[in-house]
C-alpha cells in the first residue's frame, strides 16, 4: 500500500447539477448584508472583488443586474495621480488591481472614462531592466506581475508599451525542470503562477517556448481522484486551482488529458444549494472568488447555460473577440 | 487574543477616538464608493482604527504615534497592502531599529504565515539592514510548521542567493527530503541549489540519478522524484527505452493504474510508438515526455 492521497470526499448529498439562478443572486445580493465582517478585511482587494463579481455575473448573463454607472464612478475614483489603480479608494495603486479595473471596464466597453494614457505609463514605469515588472513602486517581482502587465495592456491595446521581448525573457527564466514556472526564477512551479506565465506567453504570441508535453503532464497530474485539482504536489483539489489548472491546459491545448467527468463533479458539489456561490471544496464556506473560478471551469468544460470563457483573461470569450483580440492557443 | 491590538496583555483595548493623544487628528471615515458590491459592515475596533489610519495618511504624519497605529492597523488585516507601505515609510524617515522590527515582523509572520505583505516586508528589512543571519534559521522554523509554504521558500531562495549562503543547503534539503521524500518544495529546492552551485555535469548527475532511484525505490508512486529524476534527465540521452515494455505500461495505466489519465497514457504510447515502433534497440535523444 502507498501513502494515502490527499483529497477529498465527495459527499452522496453533494450537488450534482448546477443551480445557476442561485449563484446570480448570491453574487447580486452579496455585500448588501450589513452583518458580513468578511467584508472589512477584503478591502484591500475590492477592486479584484468587484472583477470577480461583475465577471461571473456576465458569464452567467446577468451583468445588467449591477449598477454600471457606480461602478464606473468607483473606479475612477480609485486612479491615482500615477495612472495607477489601487483597490479602493484611498488605497495605494497596485497592477493586480490596476488590471482587474482594467477588466471590469473592458467588460462595460468603457475604458475610456479612465486616463488610459497614464495607466499605460504606469505599467511601462514598473518594467525592470530584466523584462520583470514590480507589483508597485515597492518593488515586488513575480510573474504575476508579468500577466496583469501584459493582459491590462493587451486589453487597451497598448502592448507595443513596454518591451515584449524582455518581458519574455525574464518569464522563460522562471520556467522549471518539470515544465512548469514559479513566481521567480528557481521558485517551485506552481498552478497559478503557471496560468500568469502560460496567459502571458499566449498574450504575447510567444506559446512555442513552452514544452507542452513537460507541462501537461505536471498539469494533468494535479487531479485527484475526487476528480478536483489541486495547486502543487501533495496539497488538496480546490475550485480555484481547478479552474488555473484547466485554463492552462486548454491554452497549451492538453485539456483533454484531464477526465472532464470527474472535475465536473467536483465542482458541482462545491455548490452551495442554500446560499448560491461556490467555495474551494465541498461543504466549505462560499465566496465571490471561487465562484467565479466554478463557473470559468464549469465553462471550459462545456457547459452550455454559461457564456464560453476566455482561456487567457478570464473574461467572456465574446468580450474579448469583440475587442479584437486573437489569440493562439496551441 | 488576536483582538486586542499591539497592546495585546496590557488591558482593555481604548479606541483612537477617545485617545487624548488623538484628540487633534480628525477620523477619515471609510469612502467606499457608492456601489452596493463594495459596501462595508465594518467592526467598531476596525473601523476606529482605521478611520485614524486614513487620518495620518491624509495629512502624511510622520510620527511615533502613528507608527503604533500602522501596528494596529496591521493587526486588524496583516493583508493591507497600504498600511506596510506606510509603515516603511515612517521607518525609513524616523530612522527606526530595523533589528526591533524584524522581531517584530518574525511575529506578525509567525501569526500569519501565508500572506504576501509580511513576507515583503519582512524582505525590505533584510535588505535595509544588510544582515540574513537569522534568515535561514527563521524560514526553517516556519518550514517545520508547513514544510510547502511558498512564501518561506520564496524569501529563503531570497536570502541564499542574495547573501551566498549555499553551503550548507543541500543538507538541509537532505534533511527535509529523509523526513518527507513526497516535499515537492524540498525536490525544487535541490534543483535550485544545483543548478546555481556546481551545475549539473556528468558526476553530478550520476550522483543525483542515483540519489533520486533511492527515494523512488521507497515510494515508486511519488510524483516529486520522477519529475526531479525527468529533469535531470531533460537533455541527456536516456539509451534503455524498451518500446514494447514502455507500450504495456503506457496500456496498463491508461487502462488499469492510473485510470484518470489515460488519455495522457494512450498520448505517450502512441508517441513512443511513432518514435520506437520501428526499432528494437531504439536509438533515443529524448525522454519519455519530451
Amino acid at each position: 500500500m502507498g501513502t494515502p492521497v490527499k483529497d477529498v470526499t465527495i459527499p452522496d448529498s453533494a450537488l450534482r447539477s448546477l443551480i445557476l439562478q442561485k449563484h446570480c443572486d448570491y453574487i447580486a445580493s452579496y455585500g448588501t448584508k450589513k452583518d458580513d465582517y468578511e467584508y472589512c478585511i477584503t478591502e484591500y482587494l475590492r477592486m479584484s472583488g468587484m472583477y470577480w463579481g461583475l465577471t461571473v455575473m456576465d458569464m452567467m448573463g446577468q451583468l445588467d443586474r449591477m449598477n454600471k454607472d457606480e461602478v464606473i464612478q468607483f473606479i475612477q475614483q480609485c486612479q491615482h495621480e500615477c495612472g495607477g489603480i489601487g483597490a479602493s479608494v484611498g488605497h495605494d495603486p497596485h497592477l493586480l488591481y490596476t488590471l482587474s479595473a482594467v477588466q471590469i471596464l473592458t467588460l462595460y466597453d468603457a475604458t475610456d472614462t479612465i486616463n488610459v494614457d497614464k495607466v499605460v505609463d504606469y505599467v511601462k514605469n514598473l518594467q525592470q531592466d530584466d523584462g520583470s515588472f514590480y507589483g508597485d513602486k515597492w518593488g515586488e517581482v513575480d510573474t504575476r506581475f508579468s500577466f496583469c502587465a501584459v493582459a491590462c495592456l493587451a486589453l487597451l491595446k497598448r502592448l507595443d508599451a513596454i518591451d515584449i521581448e524582455h518581458a519574455v525573457e525574464f518569464v522563460l527564466t522562471c520556467m522549471n525542470f518539470d515544465g512548469g514556472f514559479g513566481c521567480r526564477p528557481g521558485s517551485e512551479s506552481h498552478s497559478g503562477q503557471i496560468y500568469c506565465c502560460v496567459g502571458m506567453l499566449a498574450i504575447v504570441g510567444q506559446l512555442h517556448h513552452i514544452n507542452a508535453d513537460l507541462l501537461g503532464w505536471w498539469l494533468c497530474e494535479r487531479q485527484l481522484p475526487s476528480g478536483g485539482l489541486n495547486g502543487r504536489p501533495e496539497k488538496l483539489p480546490d475550485v480555484c486551482y481547478s479552474w488555473w489548472v484547466l485554463a492552462s491546459l486548454k491554452i497549451i491545448g492538453k485539456i483533454h488529458w484531464i477526465d472532464k467527468a470527474k472535475l465536473t463533479k467536483f465542482i458541482l458539489a462545491c455548490q452551495d444549494d442554500e446560499t448560491g456561490g461556490f467555495a474551494d471544496r465541498p461543504g466549505d464556506m462560499v465566496d465571490p472568488f471561487h465562484t467565479l473560478f466554478g463557473i470559468a471551469g464549469l465553462s471550459l468544460l462545456g457547459e452550455d447555460k454559461i457564456k464560453p470563457v476566455n482561456p487567457v483573461f478570464c473574461m467572456p470569450e465574446e468580450v474579448i473577440r469583440g475587442n479584437g483580440i486573437q489569440l493562439e492557443l496551441l | 487574543m488576536s483582538d486586542s491590538g499591539s497592546d495585546c496583555g496590557d488591558g482593555p483595548w481604548v479606541a483612537y477616538r477617545e485617545r487624548e493623544e488623538w484628540k487633534d487628528v480628525s477620523p477619515v471615515p471609510q469612502d467606499d464608493g457608492p456601489h452596493p458590491i463594495v459596501q462595508i459592515a465594518y467592526s467598531e475596533k476596525f473601523r476606529d482604527v482605521y478611520d485614524y489610519f486614513r487620518a495620518i495618511v491624509a495629512k502624511k504624519e510622520i510620527s511615533d504615534r502613528a507608527l503604533d497605529l500602522t501596528k494596529d492597523a496591521a493587526e486588524l488585516n496583516a493583508a493591507n497592502y497600504t498600511v506596510w507601505h506606510y509603515r516603511r515609510t515612517i521607518m525609513k524617515e524616523l530612522k527606526k531599529d530595523l533589528k526591533e522590527e524584524l522581531r517584530y515582523i518574525t511575529q506578525v509572520i509567525t501569526e500569519h504565515p501565508k500572506n504576501y505583505q509580511v513576507w515583503h516586508h519582512r524582505r525590505v528589512i533584510v535588505e535595509w539592514l544588510g544582515d540574513p543571519k537569522e534568515e535561514l534559521e527563521f524560514t526553517a522554523k516556519i518550514l517545520r510548521g508547513d514544510a510547502k509554504n511558498y512564501h518561506a521558500w520564496q524569501h529563503r531562495q531570497w536570502v541564499i542567493r542574495e547573501f551566498n549562503l549555499w553551503d550548507n543547503e543541500l543538507d538541509y534539503v537532505n534533511k527535509l527530503l529523509v523526513d518527507d521524500l513526497r516535499n515537492n518544495s524540498a525536490w525544487n529546492q535541490r534543483y535550485f541549489v544545483i543548478n546555481n552551485t556546481t551545475g549539473f555535469n556528468d558526476d553530478v548527475v550520476d550522483r543525483e540519478v542515483s540519489y533520486t532511484q533511492d527515494f523512488i525505490k521507497k515510494a515508486p508512486n511519488n510524483e516529486s522524484a520522477w519529475n526531479y529524476l525527468k529533469g535531470v534527465l531533460l537533455d541527456r540521452e536516456l539509451s534503455t527505452i524498451n518500446d514494447l515494455m514502455t507500450n504495456f505500461m503506457c496500456t496498463s495505466l491508461a487502462d488499469e493504474f492510473d485510470t484518470i489519465r489515460s488519455e495522457y497514457w494512450n498520448y505517450v504510447s502512441r508517441v513512443l510508438s511513432n518514435k520506437y515502433g520501428q526499432s528494437t534497440t531504439p536509438t533515443t535523444e529524448q525522454t519519455v515526455v519530451s
